[in-house]
């Protein structure tokens, strides 16, 4: 069916989503945990710079990144001095930009899914004799786990179709960084690329349903009796 | 003093005041629905802080606003058994109950006094209301408090369980020997169970 050039195409892109939804769930737990928790000034505006990257232009969030991760720029500079490495035209950065765009819709589904935690357990649980952190392992946790993982699943789905951001910050390098949305961009401009098209686009959107089915049900469940009386 | 406590808080529109002093025994907490009772619980426990005040029992400070103490709640050793049983939903009743415990050396007489044996693997929505609120006096019970607070134990049961939890309260009472706070709106309960009624 596949070739396996197209398989390798595949790979990377589960390859990508998967590292770039990993790297970004404790990000994105640790910043919804505290837009749902935490009261600070400046809350507002904390909440819609995570949101950026769902509204500008994804070209401009790849260009954002370009400049940071260049060999100049300040995190691009860093990585080169300290690791030497550098993320440009590789997968990593393709992960990068995956997860970057993938951070806001895994912050809103966490967010929501600590908000339903009731309160009223967590003290419970502290009358009980746990401290805080005991409290958060064995009770806020667990119960917004299924938010969690709805969100990652959600994220995972959101960056296996990153293009915008992906192909200005690392290019379309065939076997690094061209993942199923680039190589479908590839098939779209070579002459009789149509049947690769047809092939990638069907199995883009197989991947995508399964994700926002299996979030689907995870948030379902998150819903479905894990709340008191 | 079993308990001493003088607390003030303000809760929007409405200032919650209350000073009473208690020896050993059942503390009746009475007063109408909305005078406050349950705030003074949670404030005992930790759970809400106090404008002003302090609050001791069985002679140790657990809050003194001029002296600047207030414990955590996890260090105030309160049995806490709060009006809706608040099980912690994703955890079964076993684990419910030793959540709080330092050993499962009690478990078994805890069982026993409770007569939920067999609901321990159990998930707490499947409980019935008397069945859940058992539950949830063993779980602060078996985590060895110094004293209890119990909200309202007797609401929402119908005639049966609220006779059976009354029998359980007396005995606690008069075996246990732990100080108790109990809060009630109803008269005829308050009657039966305190040791002395505070009126709030």
């Amino acid at each position: 069916m596949l070739s396996a050039e197209e398989w390798g195409i595949v790979g990377l892109s589960l390859k990508v989503g998967l590292v770039a939804m990993l790297a970004t769930l404790p990000v994105a737990f640790a910043l919804a945990y505290l837009l749902a928790r935490g009261r600070f000034p400046g809350k507002l505006l904390v909440d819609a710079v995570i949101h950026l990257p769902l509204v500008v232009p994804p070209v401009v969030t790849g260009w954002v990144l370009l400049l940071a991760f260049a060999p100049a720029g300040p995190i691009g500079s860093w990585l080169q001095g300290w690791f030497g490495v550098s993320v440009l035209f590789r997968w990593s950065g393709a992960a990068i930009a995956a997860g970057v765009m993938a951070l806001p819709l895994m912050v809103r589904a966490i967010r929501l899914s600590i908000e339903a935690v009731d309160r009223r357990l967590e003290g419970a649980a502290r009358t009980l004799g746990a401290g805080r952190w005991r409290v958060f392992a064995t009770i806020t946790l667990p119960l917004s786990l299924p938010g969690i993982l709805a969100g990652a699943v959600l994220g995972f789905a959101r960056g296996l179709g990153e293009f915008g951001a992906t192909i200005t910050f690392v290019s379309n390098v065939p076997g690094e960084t061209r993942t199923l949305p680039l190589a479908i961009y590839a098939a779209l401009q070579t002459p009789g690329g149509d049947a690769l098209v047809w092939r990638l686009s069907a199995i883009s959107v197989a991947l995508s349903l399964a994700a926002l089915i299996g979030s689907e049900l995870l948030a379902r469940r998150a819903g479905r009796g894990l709340h008191v009386l | 003093m079993s308990f001493d406590v003088d607390v003030t808080r303000r809760l929007g529109d409405s200032e919650i005041a209350c000073r009473f002093a208690a020896a050993d025994g059942l503390t009746v907490l009475f007063g109408p629905s909305g005078a406050g009772k349950t705030s003074v619980l949670n404030m005992i426990a930790g759970l809400l802080r106090p404008d002003a005040g302090h609050v001791r029992v069985a002679g140790e400070t657990l809050f003194d606003a001029g002296a600047g103490v207030d414990l955590p709640p996890e260090r105030r050793g309160a049995g806490y058994v709060f009006q809706e049983p608040r099980l912690f939903p994703h955890l079964r009743v076993r684990a419910n109950l030793l959540y709080g415990a330092p050993s499962d050396d009690r478990l078994a007489e805890t069982i026993a006094l409770l007569d939920i044996a067999g609901l321990l693997d159990r998930w707490p929505r499947s409980l019935s209301g008397g069945e859940a609120r058992r539950v949830a006096i063993g779980r602060a019970l078996l985590a060895e408090p110094r004293f209890l607070l119990l909200d309202e134990p007797l609401s929402s049961l119908d005639r049966a369980r609220r006779e059976e939890i009354m029998g359980l309260i007396e005995r606690l009472r008069d075996g246990v020997g732990l100080p108790i706070l109990m809060v009630t709106h109803d008269a005829a309960e308050a009657e039966r169970l305190g040791t002395r009624i505070v009126s709030l």
